[in-house]
C-alpha cells in the first residue's frame, strides 16, 4: 500500500505558490474543499486561477477568496450567487471564463485521462465558440475544446483511506472525482478518514492513484444555500 | 392568462410514460408537481441525481443531497447520484428525453438566449449549453413578453445566444407554439386569451392555420 496520509491542511498544500491554477470541486456550496479554501485563505497566496462550477456565496466558500482579492481569474459556469463576484467582474476587476458546465466536467476529465482536447456541440454558434476551431460530424457542428491544465486539485469526499481511495456521499459528488488526477498534486479532504483494508474495494468511487494527498478535514459547516422543505400534513 | 403554475400544468402535459426529464430552474422546476401519477418519470438533475422527489420535511433536508438550483431535496425508490462527467454524458449522449427550460429570448428559427445581458446581467450558462445543444426534445417555458411588454418571441435573438436551431416547443403565459422550418406555429390559445392578442405579442413571423383551440388544462 502507497501511503498518502498527510497530517493536517498545512502540509497537504505545501507548494502553493502564488499566481498558480487550482481547480476546487464542488456544486454551489455542495462538497466544496471546505478546509483547503480557508487555508488558502490565511496563507493569502494571490494571483489565482480557479477552475470551479461556481464562485461560492459572498461569505462562504469561493466568496472568502474572492473578498481577500486573491483570485486573479475564474473558469466557472454559473456565478449568480455572489454579489462580490458579479461586482469584479462587471469592473474588470477579475477576469472570468464562463465555459458550460458539460464542457468544464469534460476539460477536468480530458487532463485526469490523458486526453489534449476534445469535441463538444456545447455552445457551437454562441460566443463560447469564437476562436475556437468547429468540426462537422455526422451531419451536426461540434467545438473543439482542450484539456485543463492545473498545478493542485482541491477535493473533498466523504470517506477516504490512507492509499487515497475516495468515496462520496450524494450530490456532493459533483465535479470532485473529475478533478482528481487531473492537476499535477490532487489534495483530498475527508470527513472521515480510515485505515487501508476498511473500505470495500467495491464501493470506491475515486482510487488512490489519482490522489497525492489526503487528510482528515474538520469542523465542516455544510452550508445549505436554498432551505427548501414541505410541511408535514 | 396562465400564470407561472398554469404554464407548468399545461406542460406537464408533454411528460410522457418513461421519460427522463432535465427539469431547469424556475417555471420548468413546478412542473414536477404537476406530472399524472399513474405515468413512471423520472427527473434528472445536472449536478448529479436521477430520481428526484420532493423538497423534504423539515428538519430532514440533507446538506449533501441539493438540486441544480442548489434546492435541498430529497431522491425516490430507484434514485442515482453521479458526477458530473456521467450527468452530463446522459445529456450530451441524448439518453435523457424531455429538457425544459426557462429563455429570454426564442427566435423563429429556434435559436434561444438565457444566459447574459451584456453589462447588466452576467451569471454564467450552467448546463444549459450542453442542453440545448444535445437534448432531441426542448420546451421552452416562459413569459410571452418581458417585464416592459416587449416580445421574447423574435424574429432573431437580441441577446447572446446559449443554442442555435434547438427550440422545438415554448409555453407561455398566452400559448402553446411549435417553431418550425417557417416560424412560430400557434397551437394552442391560454383561456380567455384571443388569437389576436398573441399575433401582437409575437414580433417574430407567426402562422396561425384554422381555428386554434384554448388549451385543456
Amino acid at each position: 500500500m502507497i501511503r498518502k496520509t498527510v497530517a493536517n491542511v498545512e502540509e497537504a498544500l505545501e507548494g502553493v505558490k502564488d499566481g498558480m491554477t487550482f481547480m476546487l470541486g464542488g456544486f454551489g456550496l455542495c462538497g466544496i474543499p471546505e478546509n483547503a479554501i480557508a487555508a488558502l485563505v490565511k496563507m493569502g497566496v494571490k494571483d489565482l486561477t480557479c477552475i470551479s462550477n461556481n464562485a461560492g456565496v459572498d461569505d462562504f466558500g469561493l466568496g472568502l477568496l474572492l473578498h481577500k482579492r486573491q483570485i486573479k481569474k475564474m473558469i466557472s459556469s454559473y456565478v449568480g450567487e455572489n454579489d462580490e463576484f458579479e461586482r469584479q467582474m462587471l469592473s474588470g476587476e477579475l477576469d472570468v471564463e464562463l465555459t458550460p458546465q458539460g464542457t468544464l466536467a469534460e476539460k477536468c476529465r480530458a487532463a485526469q485521462a490523458g486526453f489534449p482536447a476534445f469535441y463538444t456541440p456545447a455552445g457551437y454558434g454562441t460566443e463560447v465558440a469564437e476562436g475556437k476551431e468547429t468540426r462537422e460530424f455526422n451531419g451536426k457542428m461540434y467545438v473543439l475544446e482542450e484539456a485543463f491544465k492545473a498545478d493542485f486539485s482541491f477535493v473533498k469526499a466523504w470517506k477516504g483511506d490512507e492509499a487515497g481511495n475516495l468515496i462520496f456521499k450524494g450530490t456532493a459528488r459533483n465535479f470532485n472525482p473529475a478533478m482528481c488526477g487531473a492537476a499535477r498534486i490532487t489534495v483530498a479532504e475527508v470527513e472521515e478518514l480510515v485505515p487501508a483494508g476498511e473500505l470495500n474495494p467495491n464501493q470506491i468511487h475515486v482510487p488512490g492513484i489519482f490522489v497525492q494527498r489526503i487528510f482528515q478535514g474538520k469542523n465542516y459547516e455544510k452550508r445549505i444555500e436554498q432551505l427548501t422543505v414541505r410541511k408535514v400534513n | 392568462m396562465l400564470d407561472k403554475n398554469g404554464i407548468a400544468k399545461r406542460i406537464a402535459k408533454e411528460v410522457k410514460d418513461g421519460y427522463y426529464v432535465n427539469l431547469g430552474i424556475g417555471i420548468p422546476t413546478l412542473v414536477a408537481n404537476f406530472v399524472r401519477d399513474d405515468i413512471s418519470v423520472e427527473f434528472q438533475s445536472e449536478n448529479g441525481v436521477l430520481g428526484m422527489g420532493p423538497f423534504p420535511f423539515e428538519g430532514e433536508e440533507d446538506a449533501d443531497i441539493i438540486n441544480a438550483g442548489k434546492q435541498t431535496i430529497t431522491t425516490l425508490p430507484g434514485a442515482s447520484f453521479f458526477d458530473s462527467v456521467t450527468s452530463f454524458g446522459m445529456i450530451r449522449g441524448q439518453h435523457v428525453d424531455l429538457t425544459i427550460l426557462g429563455a429570454m429570448e426564442v427566435a423563429e428559427n429556434g435559436d434561444i438566449a438565457n444566459w447574459k445581458i451584456p453589462g447588466k446581467m452576467v451569471k454564467g450558462m450552467g448546463g444549459a449549453m450542453d442542453l440545448v445543444a444535445s437534448a432531441e426534445n426542448i420546451i421552452v417555458a416562459m413569459m410571452h413578453t418581458n417585464r416592459a411588454g416587449e416580445s421574447k418571441l423574435l424574429k432573431k435573438c437580441t441577446l447572446p445566444l446559449t443554442g442555435v436551431g434547438c427550440v422545438k416547443k415554448i409555453v407561455t403565459n398566452l400559448a402553446v407554439l411549435d417553431v418550425t422550418p417557417k416560424g412560430f406555429k400557434l397551437l394552442e390559445r391560454a383561456p380567455g386569451i384571443s388569437v389576436d392578442e398573441i399575433v401582437k405579442a409575437t414580433e417574430g413571423n407567426l402562422i396561425v392555420e384554422g381555428d386554434i383551440p384554448e388549451m385543456d388544462i
